[in-house]
Formats: C-alpha cells, structure tokens, sequence
C-alpha cells in the first residue's frame, strides 16, 4: 500500500474490523473512517465495543479480521514498526496510567528522550511548556499519586500530546474522576479539538460529545448502530437502540 | 575464650568469615545479574526465551545446592577440566560462586516474576502506547516497579545466600564451617563456645542486613 497524505485521504480507516473474546463477538464488521482534525465521539451502553475499537486503533487490542489503516499504512503487527506508530498515536486511559516511580515532568518527557531521541534538556522545556499548558507545571517534580485524578488525567494528556502525535485516542478519559475534575480535563480536551487535533473519544461526555465532537458514533452490541453530527444525533436519533440509550441518560 | 585467644586460631576464624564475604558479595551480583534477565526472558513474546527461563528455574531450583556444588567440583573441574584459577583456593572458590549463582538466580528470578505481577497492567500498556518496545518497556517501566515491590524477599534470598555458602565447604575451600569443624576437632573441650562465636558471627552480620533491606524496602516502595 502506498503510502499518502493528502488531506482528504481519511487519517484512521477501520474496514470490516471483527474481535473476539472467546465466544464473546465485541466488534462487528465495524467500518469507521476519522478524516484529519476530525473529533469523533464513541458512545453507547458499556459493553458495547466503543473501548475494545479505540484500543484496536493503536492495536492495544488485536483484531480477528478486517483491517485497519493508519496514515495510509496498514497497523504493523509487531516489534519496531508498531512501536514506531503508537509513538504517532497519543493515548489517553480511564485509569490514567501514570507511571508511578517516575515523576510528573519525567513521565511527559520519557517518549521523547527514549523514542525520539530528543536531547532531555530540550525534552524538559518542552514538557515544562506542555505542563503549563494543561495547567499542572506547579506539580512538574511530584509523583503521580501525590496529584488529584484530574492532575493526574491532564498530565496523561501532556504526556501523549509530548510525542507530537497525529491523532489522539480518548478511553473513557473522565470515567474514574470525581464529578468536580471532570471539567477541568474536558477543558483541556475542548482546546484540543479546536486547535484541530484528530480525536477519537469514548465518552459517557453527552456535553462534550455535543459542543466538541464534529461526528457522534453510536455503538451497541458490538456494532456500529448509528453515526450523525451530534446536533442531529441528539435531537433526531434514528435507530431504536439510540433512541434507548439517549432516553435512559438524558432523563435525569 | 581460650581458644580464639590463640593467635593462628583467630586468624582461621577471621579468614573463614572472609571466603563467606566475598562468596556471598560475588555470588549475590552475578545471581542479581541472571534473575533478572531469566526474568525478562519468562515474560518475554518469545516461546524459545520462555522455556529456557522456566526450565533454569525448574532445574536449579528443585535440585540441591550440595549436588550442584558437587557437580561444579567433580564434573566441571575434575571430568570436564574446567578450571578457573591456579590457585587451588581461588579454583575452589570460583567453582563455588558458579554453583551459588545460577542455583540462587532461580530464587531472584521467581521473586522479580511475583513483582512483575504486582505492576498494574496499565503501567506496560502506557509504555507500549508512547511506543517503547518490549525491552524498553520492561527496562524502564515494569522491572524498576517490580524490584522494589521484591526487595524485602530478595533480602531473604540474599540471607539464604551467605548462609548457602558454606556448602562450598564440602568441596574443599576453608570457609567458617569447615574451620569450625576444625577447631572443634583440635579443641573438643571447647565445643560449644566454638558453635556460639561461629553461629553469633552469622547472626551479627545478617540479623542487620535484613532490617536494612525491609527499611529500603519501605523508603523505595512506589506509591499508588
């Protein structure tokens, strides 16, 4: 396959993409194409797929069958090449995953000085200008537990956005924060989109989902139900599955 | 104390204890060095690397030390003419410190896989996620987490270790346990003095080093 990058070409192509968990079928036939600067927002009841197909992106989650496309290129299977491309794609946990023995500013600056090389003086001034940019450059020399689980999510995004990624992934990145530092992510994450970063977020977000997402995939039994702007999803939701899910979740 | 009051006396004593010493500093890093890499080979991708971590560990860990010492000694050196040093001291010596190592490397291996276990799995899938390979990850992430999770039981086999060492005895070397059968054969009236100085002597070196290693083991942990 050849590769190419003209800006129309779609970023991340799923084409027929199948998963199994023993008998379990997670994802089926799913196709999805993420144009460049495009934000998409997964949602859906839990079990659905939507975390198992943003894992599957940077292959985190290998696939049964199908084929998914990154920039043009086929997902290596193994060893340097896929090394090389999750270091392209940023990835932000439900659980932050920190590394614990390493402090704030040396998670951030850990990918550029070991992946790409970077000279550290220059990895830690540009961590420093990261830190303060999701707002946690106070907390550069603490550990990870010292933090709150909003400090610690803002400094997974700094992390991932360190490596200068070409897309970012989103599991469920506010699902394990307490309800007053959800904001304070979602705020960093808005910005992000609107500085044109390509994202894909699997969210239970309906607000960020409405005011930052371009494109809102519905996902139920490992299928792909349903995918709108989300002003029409929203409002005029099609499949009876969407319509389900909204009106169990927009009620309260 | 009569018998240590003789000068010739004390110097055995004093001599025994240093083979223990350098027995137990010598082995203690090159068995480290091999745990940790039949570690990394028991959680390796690869199947070749996994068996033979997992075959080294089943082997040396279920046979004794005293017939693997053996077998340094009388299938190394004298059938197979593996020497290691002119010096019949130091030939015994290396012999042993080879037995020592890959025996209590098995012990270090199994306590750094119990602490691979402790990091949470999301530590490994970051690494891979900023695009560390394997190694990288399991250098720089997992094993770091994973020995200080381990230091306290690597503090245990390190006490294991010095008190193994003196199995190399039975080969020859004249470490504590063989001069203290030798004193004890030259000084029968003195028996039990001579067993208190010689078991004292252990209790006093290691009864330290395992609250130095439960005090690191504290001061290292990883918060979570």
């Amino acid at each position: 396959m050849v590769a190419s990058t003209t800006s129309q070409e779609p970023l991340i192509v799923l084409d027929k993409v199948n998963k199994f968990f023993g008998d379990l079928h997670v994802l089926r036939d799913v196709d999805l194409s993420v144009g460049r600067g495009e934000v998409v927002v997964v949602i859906g009841p839990s079990g659905s797929g939507k975390s198992t197909l943003c894992r599957a992106i940077n292959r985190l989650e290998t696939i049964n069958s199908g084929q998914i496309t990154f920039d043009g290129n086929t997902l290596p299977a193994e060893g340097r090449a896929l090394a090389r491309l999750r270091s392209d794609v940023g990835m932000v946990f439900q659980s932050f995953n920190l590394f614990a023995h390493k402090t704030i500013l040396q998670n951030v600056t850990l990918g550029p000085i070991k992946v790409r090389k970077e000279k550290p003086e220059e990895a830690r001034k540009r961590g420093l200008a990261l830190l303060e940019r999701v707002g946690i450059a106070n907390q550069a020399d603490k550990y990870p537990a010292q933090l709150s689980g909003g400090q610690q999510q803002r400094a997974a995004i700094a992390r991932a956005l360190a490596m200068q990624p070409k897309a970012m992934l989103f599991d469920e990145p506010t699902s394990a924060l307490d309800p007053e530092m959800v904001g304070e992510v979602l705020d960093v994450m808005t910005s992000l989109a609107r500085e044109g970063m390509t994202m894909v977020v699997v969210t239970h977000e309906m607000g960020f989902a409405r005011h930052a997402a371009n494109r809102v995939v519905f996902m139920a039994d490992g299928q792909l139900v349903e995918q709108a702007e989300p002003g029409e999803f929203f409002a005029n939701p099609r499949s009876d599955r969407a319509k389900d899910f909204l009106s169990k979740i927009l009620t309260h | 104390m009569p018998v240590f009051s003789d000068p010739a006396n004390f110097d055995m004593y004093v001599s025994g204890f240093m083979w223990i010493l350098k027995m137990t500093g010598v082995s203690a890093v090159l068995a480290l060095v091999l745990g940790v890499l039949l570690a990394a080979m028991r959680v390796s991708p690869v199947p070749v690397l996994r068996w033979f971590g997992a075959a080294w560990v089943n082997i040396f860990r279920n046979t004794p030390l005293t017939l693997i010492v053996f077998f340094c000694y009388f299938g190394l050196y004298a059938t197979l003419s593996v020497s290691l040093s002119d010096d019949i001291d130091l030939n015994n010596f290396w012999l042993g410190v080879v037995g020592l190592s890959v025996y209590t490397a098995a012990f270090v291996c199994e306590a750094l896989r119990s602490g691979i276990n402790t990091v949470p799995a999301g530590q490994a899938e970051a690494a891979r996620a900023i695009g560390l390979t394997f190694a990288q990850t399991l250098r720089i992430v997992v094993l770091p987490q994973a020995g200080r999770a381990v230091i306290a039981p690597l503090g245990s086999v390190l006490i294991a270790l010095c008190k193994n060492t003196t199995i190399v005895g039975t080969i020859g070397l004249l470490e504590a346990s063989n001069i203290m059968k030798q004193l004890i054969n030259d000084n029968g009236d003195q028996v039990i003095l001579i067993f208190l100085v010689f078991a004292g002597t252990f209790a006093a070196v290691l009864i330290p080093v395992g609250y130095l290693f439960g005090w690191l083991a504290n001061r290292l942990a990883v918060k979570r």
